[in-house]
């Protein structure tokens, strides 16, 4: 398993990848600590363990900016070649580096939500929010799971587009615009949204949660599949990218 | 022994390595000569596996570079001394690269102590100067005690002292027994480095043989001839069927030059028996440089025909026939 031990050298001696670890986990915790101590009182009374986990979805969208970032500095740098020269097996190295990413991704989204919640617990004790239902543990520890498979996603997309600033936007103006806005689109609009990969890594974590005070996304309806499918579906995107990624950079040139 | 056979590469429309054959033989310092964008580079990638060849192949020790195990431990290579993440340092540079390979924590400090760069090893890359990124990159070649090596254009942009530790390296190398293919487009350069050449212009080859075969071959030499007479004496030439150029030179007014190594006896001799009276008759060798260039340069589709069969006699039997026979497997 050199390979990991390869990637693990290399994510580590260098400042970035700690920067995104730092600002995702401080986003989250610190974004629940302002929208909980911050609320009116009327409103805490109401929160719920959903109404910690606000600033997650930015958190995420920083470590897929990182994963990217793991991939596309290779590029920039000429890296790559040093890499390839060194492990001619690239698909090999590439699944070592996603790994790694996507392990230390997992770790920043477990430590982000459940650093959330107990920070919203200590600073609103007005509403009980001790994890008590299988839904809320989903949330929370599910949260480390979607940051993973984020990262695999975000790593391919690197790997693919081998630039930083490209793959950066499609990474943020995916989940955040195109995957709203297909839902303008007459007659097909409403499907093509539920089917959507990161929709359904939403859904994953949302399905039957109590949104409380802050309301949260969607109603059960609009979901296209109970919560751990979606999940599955979720991973299925990210394999298969992977895939496309692996194959591509087997076949193109350094 | 590093073999390539019709390697062909193409981006779109450009033929970077058009049906390229060598070999590099272990043991020795081999030179890679050709002028900007003879596809010195690609071959090179194209070796390391980087690039994948349009068609044709090149193998090490009989194996493809993507087939090896462990490659650092054979292959050595620095074809760009910036391919390194800037805000890495040496170490963990050389460090990831050690793991990749098994290589163990020490081969690291001995890679370092070996360039001279164990005092600045904890420093980022990025903020090497040239020469010691150079160093850098030729610590990962070594990294895995290889028994070849691979350098793109070393002394590229560095100072005397570093153009000089670099030769000094690579005949170090060489003399280890290593296999050491170097490439450039000085053959000024080579000639000081390499015992071997391989010569490509446009992607073909040219030449491979030993330098000093090259060299004497590059560099023909022409007579130089000062007299009164000497539109007569050109025509005199001329008519014995030898080529001659008039030249203007600073401060001797019109020079005749006689093209086609001959000797000062033979001119001389030429002279006296047309009555032609003499002010200079000297010997002179072209240019390494010009001849190299007008080898590669607009001649390159005639000369490589010429070296070809050169080619063939000396020591690669079948260059000839890949180089110039036609593509089947494609
Ligand atoms: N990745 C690429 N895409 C398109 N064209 C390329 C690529 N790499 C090289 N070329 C072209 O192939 C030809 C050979 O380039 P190469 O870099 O191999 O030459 P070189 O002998 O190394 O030259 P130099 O002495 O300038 O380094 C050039 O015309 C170059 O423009
Ligand atoms: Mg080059």
């Amino acid at each position: 398993m050199s390979v990991i031990a390869v990637e693990r050298i290399k994510l580590f001696s260098t400042r970035s990848p700690w920067w995104c670890m730092i600002i995702a986990a401080v986003l989250t915790v610190g974004l629940s600590a302002l929208f909980l101590g911050l609320a009116p009182s009327e409103q805490k009374l109401h929160a719920t363990i959903t109404d910690t986990q606000g600033g997650a979805q930015l958190s995420q969208m920083v470590i897929m900016v990182m994963a990217a970032l793991a991939i596309t500095t290779e590029y920039r740098f000429g890296t790559i070649r040093t890499s390839f020269q060194a492990v001619p097996q690239r698909a090999a190295l590439l699944l070592g580096k996603t790994f790694v990413v996507a392990m230390l991704s997992g770790l920043i989204g477990v430590i982000a939500s459940f650093g959330a919640w107990a920070i919203g617990d200590l600073v609103n004790s007005s509403a009980n929010l001790a994890i008590d239902s299988a839904a809320e543990w989903r949330l929370l520890a599910g949260r480390g799971l979607i940051f993973a498979l984020s990262a695999v996603i975000a790593v391919a997309v690197g790997a693919l587009i081998r630039q930083s600033a490209g793959a950066i936007v499609i990474l943020l103006v995916w989940p955040l615009l195109v995957e709203q806005l297909v839902q303008l689109i007459p007659k097909v609009g409403d499907d093509l949204n539920r089917w959507a990969p990161f929709t359904n890594a939403n859904s994953f974590l949302f399905q039957g949660q109590d949104v409380g005070a802050g309301g949260g996304p969607g109603d059960a309806t609009s979901y296209a599949m109970g919560p751990w499918w979606a999940l599955l579906y979720f991973a299925g995107w990210a394999a298969a990218l992977m895939t496309i990624a692996l194959v591509s950079a087997s076949k193109r040139d350094a | 022994m590093i073999e390539a056979k019709g390697l062909t590469k193409r981006y779109g429309a450009t033929v970077a390595v058009d049906n390229l054959s060598f070999e590099v033989k272990p043991g020795r310092v081999t030179g890679f000569l050709g002028p900007n964008g003879a596809g010195k580079s690609t071959t090179m990638r194209m070796i390391l596996g980087l690039d994948t060849p349009t068609s044709g192949e090149v193998t090490i020790d009989g194996q493809r570079y993507r087939d090896l195990h462990r490659p650092l431990t054979k292959v050595g290579a620095l074809l760009d001394a910036k391919w390194v993440h800037p805000n890495r340092s040496a170490r963990s540079h050389l460090r990831w690269m050690a793991a990749s390979n098994k290589l163990p924590k020490s081969s690291v400090d001995k890679a370092l102590d070996m360039v001279g760069l164990t005092s600045v090893a904890n420093k980022r890359a990025g903020a090497f100067s040239l020469g010691m990124s150079q160093r850098l990159g030729i610590a990962g070649a070594l990294l895995g005690d290889p028994e070849v090596l691979l350098f793109d254009e070393p002394v590229n942009g560095l100072d005397p002292e570093g153009i000089v530790w670099i030769r000094t390296f690579m005949h170090r190398l060489a003399d280890e027994g290593r296999t050491v293919l170097v490439s450039s487009h000085l053959l000024s350069e080579m000639a000081l480095t390499a015992e071997d050449l391989v010569v490509i212009g446009r992607g073909k080859l040219i030449a491979q043989s030993t330098t000093q075969e090259f060299v004497d071959r590059a560099s023909g030499t022409t007579v130089k001839v000062r007299t009164p007479q000497l539109d007569q004496f050109a025509g005199v030439l001329n008519e014995q069927h030898l080529a001659t150029r008039i030249e203007d030179v600073e401060d001797q007014g019109k020079v005749l030059f006689v093209e086609g190594d001959l000797t000062t006896d033979q001119i001389g001799e030429a002279a006296a028996a047309h009555g032609i009276v003499l002010h200079e008759l000297t010997l002179q060798r072209g240019s390494l440089e010009q001849a190299f260039m007008q080898m590669t340069g607009d001649s390159v589709e005639y000369h490589a025909h010429e070296e070809i069969a050169a080619v063939t006699s000396l020591d690669a039997p079948d260059a000839a026939e890949v180089a110039a026979g036609p593509k089947e497997d494609n």
